[in-house]
């Protein structure tokens, strides 16, 4: 049986994308296999390890719990759209690599979306916010610690960044 | 991991959704958050024909707090978003159980998607909010295409998985009671084997105490370990005109862990599940308590 195929729009790390998806594409196949932005990662794809989070209109969700088409007409963010304009690493990004909170970095395109959508609506965490957070996220290297290290100096960082500005 | 193949319609309105649901009833299933409806096609536990999703309908999005003559209960949209609901301040201080519910319901990433009627509607035994929804007695507004009925969380669950709501009827609304006495503290709490997770064990109560430090009214209930979410009016009744003292805690705490009927898994034998129905049926009504006490 031949799949029917519906018409999508959506905006992607600020470019517009129109396509024609079959309805059971889940947003995280669409995004990998046709985009071909294979940031976002696929572990468990039923809701599970987090490691396909992607940002909604600005929040983070599971990209594996939602079809292509219930995109359609929104805003997603993946975490090729986290990087600074000329492709250098954000703060965030940076972070991540001088407190070595990745090793095979299977979760980080996740922990990153998690981490962001927590930086977006509270820029001063607490350690307790921050694992509240990536709660829904899994690792299987670092234990974790290192992941809250590196929020807690990224939020740090962009404090004091917006200070001097 | 794949769902099978199926086809959508998107629905622009609780209207249309209820024509649709009555042209093709059984084959036709509601999405709304999705965050339980998706995993289960992917592992095809389900295989709808045809999905109809209710998201793009801002008629099904709403909380009303105010006075409007219900006057005693806050209205929650079928399609309103957990987390929407959970920064709700307005809300949190009427209805707080709800609020504390939420703090358990899954992660950031799947409240930022999941509804309050989808979680309802789903009707997991093991799940926060359909707890809350009997503990509290809220009432799910079911709207067809010919009619509007309400029915409250008592006869709504029905068993695992299954409401009254029939197939031609689309949740709509869910309201929640408001407690209007002065001294009124609410706890909920639950054990599970990571944060976020379903509860092996989930329990919630709701009391409130008179100027004299006596239970005026009282509701608990326990999830995880029945077909339903479980509320036990009886008890509750019991525990009206106490002091709340440890030994009618203890005794209440004791019978509702009897009453209740658990299963066992993996992760928990029966036993084990019982076990923890008695400590945290005390535990959230002593917190409840505790809570009521402090508003002088
Ligand atoms: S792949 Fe989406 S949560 Fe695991
Ligand atoms: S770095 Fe390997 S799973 Fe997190």
């Amino acid at each position: 049986m031949t799949d029917k195929l519906y018409p999508i729009e959506v905006e992607v790390n600020g470019v517009a994308r129109s396509a024609m998806v079959p309805a059971r594409v889940s947003l995280v196949d669409w995004l990998r296999e046709e985009l071909l932005l294979t940031g976002t990662h696929v572990g468990c794809e039923h809701g599970i390890c987090g490691a396909c989070s992607v940002m909604l209109d600005g929040e983070p969700v599971r990209s594996c719990l939602m079809f292509a088409w219930q995109a359609d007409g929104h805003r997603v963010t993946t975490v090729e759209g986290l990087a600074r304009p000329d492709g250098s690493l954000s703060i965030l990004q940076d972070s991540f690599c001088d407190s070595h909170a990745l090793q095979c970095g299977y979760c980080t395109p996740g922990m990153l979306i998690a981490a962001q959508g927590l930086l977006y609506t509270n820029p001063r965490p607490t350690d307790l916010q921050i694992r509240e957070a990536i709660a829904g996220n899994l690792c299987r290297c670092t234990g974790y610690q290192q992941i809250v290290d590196a929020v807690r100096s990224a939020a740090a960082r962009l404090a004091k960044e917006k200070g001097q500005r | 991991m794949k769902s099978a193949t199926f086809e959508y319609i998107r629905a622009g309105s609780t209207a249309e959704a209820c024509e649709a649901l009555k042209q093709e009833g059984d084959s036709i299933k509601l999405i709304a958050g999705g965050q339980s409806l998706i995993p289960m096609m992917a592992m095809r536990l389900v295989r709808p024909a045809w999905l109809l999703d209710i998201n793009e309908v801002s008629a099904l999005k709403f909380i009303t707090t105010s006075d409007d003559g219900h006057r005693n209960a806050v209205r929650i949209g079928a399609c309103t978003r957990q987390s929407v609901v959970e920064r709700d301040k307005a809300l949190a201080e009427r209805v707080p159980l709800l609020r504390q519910a939420l703090g358990y319901v899954g992660h950031v990433q799947t409240r930022n998607r999941g509804t309050i009627g989808g979680s309802i509607a789903h009707a997991d035994p093991c799940a926060e909010l359909p707890l809350a929804a009997q503990i509290l007695g809220a009432s799910m507004i079911l709207r067809s295409s010919s009619a509007t009925r309400t029915v409250p969380a008592e006869t709504f669950f029905a068993g695992p998985m299954t409401t009254a709501t029939g197939a031609d009827e689309c949740l709509e609304e869910v309201r929640w009671p408001v407690w209007d006495e002065r001294r009124t503290g609410s706890a909920f709490t639950e054990i599970s084997t990571r944060h976020g997770d379903f509860a092996m064990v989930s329990a919630g109560a709701q009391i409130a105490l008179g100027d004299d430090g006596r239970c005026v009214r009282a509701s608990f209930g326990l999830g995880g370990v029945g077909q339903t979410p479980l509320a036990f009016p009886r008890l509750a009744q019991r525990l009206v005109g106490t002091q709340l003292e440890d030994e009618a805690v203890r005794s209440a705490a004791e019978d509702a862990a009897a009453e209740s009927d658990p299963g066992s898994d993996l992760f928990a034998t029966a036993a084990y599940r019982r076990h923890l129905a008695r400590v945290l049926t005390a535990r959230v009504i002593r917190a409840a308590c505790e809570q009521a006490r402090s508003k002088a």
